[in-house]
């Protein structure tokens, strides 16, 4: 096979705004912060960045969801690039970091800044977290099948797949509980992370309800924060202050019919599809990945994604969460910084960041060691993207 | 279950004869005439075969719970809960669903598996929702 073009880009900067609840500090502001940041780490000047891209940039959606377009963002900076654009629809939150790979693969510019910035926190905080199309009269397109039967949340549409999963495969509770005390763990050894006190399982147990089988700790926790990274061609690796992370293959199939309650096989996610094309696109296999950063909007989520990634076999994630398996000095360490369950809802950016950091042994008390290879993926349901990076 | 004030789904060129329908008291799914095959949500051609041949077709109603689960967190100020969500697979086709909500029958008594039929709540004067109840009521 020739040589996947992702791997003539690398992953050169990565940099984070404050991170917090309720930070009242504008998304430009933030954005800008770890935008500085993420230059500043890959040794670069603001001048030299000639591309920029975001999700899912100025659209339509819930408060604090967007953050800022990429056109605001680039004048901010006073950037001049030859490449730019945001979007919504693809393979998951990543997606605009795997169209700068491609970006800078086919020349179109060489160093593309790349955020996710939210302040949801900030956003909800005189009106509790809202449903999707609360307050509405009307609902158009496919939520018109959802929301007027209050189907008013991710929440709701995952916990439909959860306990599909439980009921053909035997997946409890206390599988689910693993993911978000595991998350806690790691948490506390993250200075940045949001909520860093111990879990226990009968905490967990004893949380109030969201939408059966999630309770409070299964779903994730919103905040205000921006994660920026720096997409660079490899061949300006040997150029630079830090050791480069490589993108080794990434994956954005969509296979199966993406429409949330229409999914073929409810145990099953877009993931599937994404994580097979990953393969099929790397030299290495699930057994050389030495840490997973896998999107846990809701607990469930890694643990599907934990399968459809081949770490263990179909039905099977809720038995491999236990024993330590996933817990740092564990077989395969997941979700080291805490996750969205207690890191805070990055959405998707805060699993790219910690990857990167971990593959250039920079994590601390955190660190995975000889951290070679990870695997970061992101989304739910009928969206999934995913993507290899190694040292 | 408890009623709360509901958004009214919009009648937009693909869906509106599905709520109308609903409306009449008839559960109808778009289907192809050359394969048989019910497409929901409803679209221009058959995604199987690609036919273009459509007509709206009426099913039984009935069907049975897939999968479900209690919403107990309100979505907006005042909204009641807690409520039941279900996606209610329907017996003419394996894998042709609807998110609904299963009325006229405790929570507790909710199965995958069940065996449900319609019933319908009328929002407006063209749209009313499909919901559906347990086939023997407990």
């Amino acid at each position: 096979m020739r040589e996947p073009l992702e791997r003539k880009a690398i992953v050169t900067g990565v940099g984070q705004s404050q991170i917090g609840r309720r930070l009242f500090r504008s998304d430009l502001d933030l954005t800008c912060e770890a935008a500085l940041a993420a230059i500043r780490d890959a040794g670069l000047a603001p001048d030299d960045i000639d591309g920029i891209a975001a999700y899912p940039g100025p659209v339509p959606s819930p408060p604090g969801f967007s953050g800022p377009g990429v056109a605001e963002v680039q004048d901010a900076l006073g950037l001049r690039v030859s490449w730019h654009m945001s979007g919504l629809e693809g393979p998951g939150q990543i997606m605009p970091i795997i169209q700068a790979v491609l970006a800078v693969a086919a020349g179109l510019c060489r160093h593309a800044l790349v955020y996710r910035t939210v302040t949801e926190s900030s956003a909800a905080a005189d009106t509790g977290r809202l449903g999707i199309g609360a307050g509405a009269q009307e609902i158009r397109g496919f939520g018109a099948f959802l929301i007027p039967f209050g189907a008013m949340s991710a929440a709701n549409w995952l916990a439909l797949y959860a306990r599909r999963h439980m009921h053909e495969y035997g997946t409890k509770r206390e599988h689910l509980g693993m993911i978000a005390l595991t998350a806690r763990r790691h948490a506390a050894l993250n200075p940045a992370a949001i909520y860093r006190e111990p879990l226990t399982m009968e905490d967990y147990l004893r949380a109030r309800m969201v939408s059966d089988p999630f309770c409070l700790y299964d779903c994730d926790v919103p905040v205000d924060g921006s994660t920026a990274v720096v997409i660079s061609s490899a061949d300006v690796a040997r150029d630079l202050p830090r050791p480069p992370v490589r993108i080794h293959a990434v994956g954005t199939a969509l296979r199966g019919r993406p429409v949330w309650d229409q999914w073929e096989d409810l145990t099953t996610m877009a993931a599937r599809d994404a994580a097979a094309h990953m393969w099929s696109r790397a030299d290495l296999k699930p057994g050389d990945v030495d840490t997973a950063q896998l999107y846990d909007g809701f607990s469930f989520l890694a643990l599907a994604w934990l399968e459809a990634l081949g770490f263990c076999a179909k039905g099977e994630g809720g038995p491999f969460v236990e024993g330590g398996r996933i817990a740092l000095g564990g077989e395969l360490p997941l979700n080291t910084w805490g996750g969205q369950l207690s890191g805070g809802r990055l959405h998707g950016f805060g699993f790219v960041a910690e990857a990167v950091r971990q593959l250039r042994a920079e994590c601390g008390a955190r660190q995975v060691p000889h951290c070679e290879v990870a695997v970061v993926a992101v989304g739910g349901g009928p969206v999934a993207g995913c993507m290899l990076l190694t040292r | 279950m408890a009623v709360f004030p509901r958004p009214v789904p919009a009648l937009e060129p693909h869906t509106e004869a599905f709520w109308r329908a609903c409306r009449a008291g008839r559960l109808e799914f778009v289907r192809c005439t050359r394969c048989d095959y019910f497409i929901h949500p409803p679209r221009p051609v058959c995604p199987r075969c690609r036919g273009r041949d459509l007509t709206w077709t009426p099913v039984s109603g009935r069907g049975r719970v897939f999968t479900f689960t209690i919403n107990h967190k309100p979505w907006f100020p005042g909204q009641p809960v807690p409520y039941v969500l279900a996606l209610v697979e329907l017996v003419e086709q394996q894998g042709l669903r609807l998110t609904t909500n299963i009325v006229n029958c405790p929570f507790d008594r909710i199965r995958i598996g069940m065996p449900v039929r319609v019933v319908f709540e009328n929002l407006t004067d063209d749209v009313a929702l499909p919901l559906f109840e347990p086939e023997e009521l407990p």
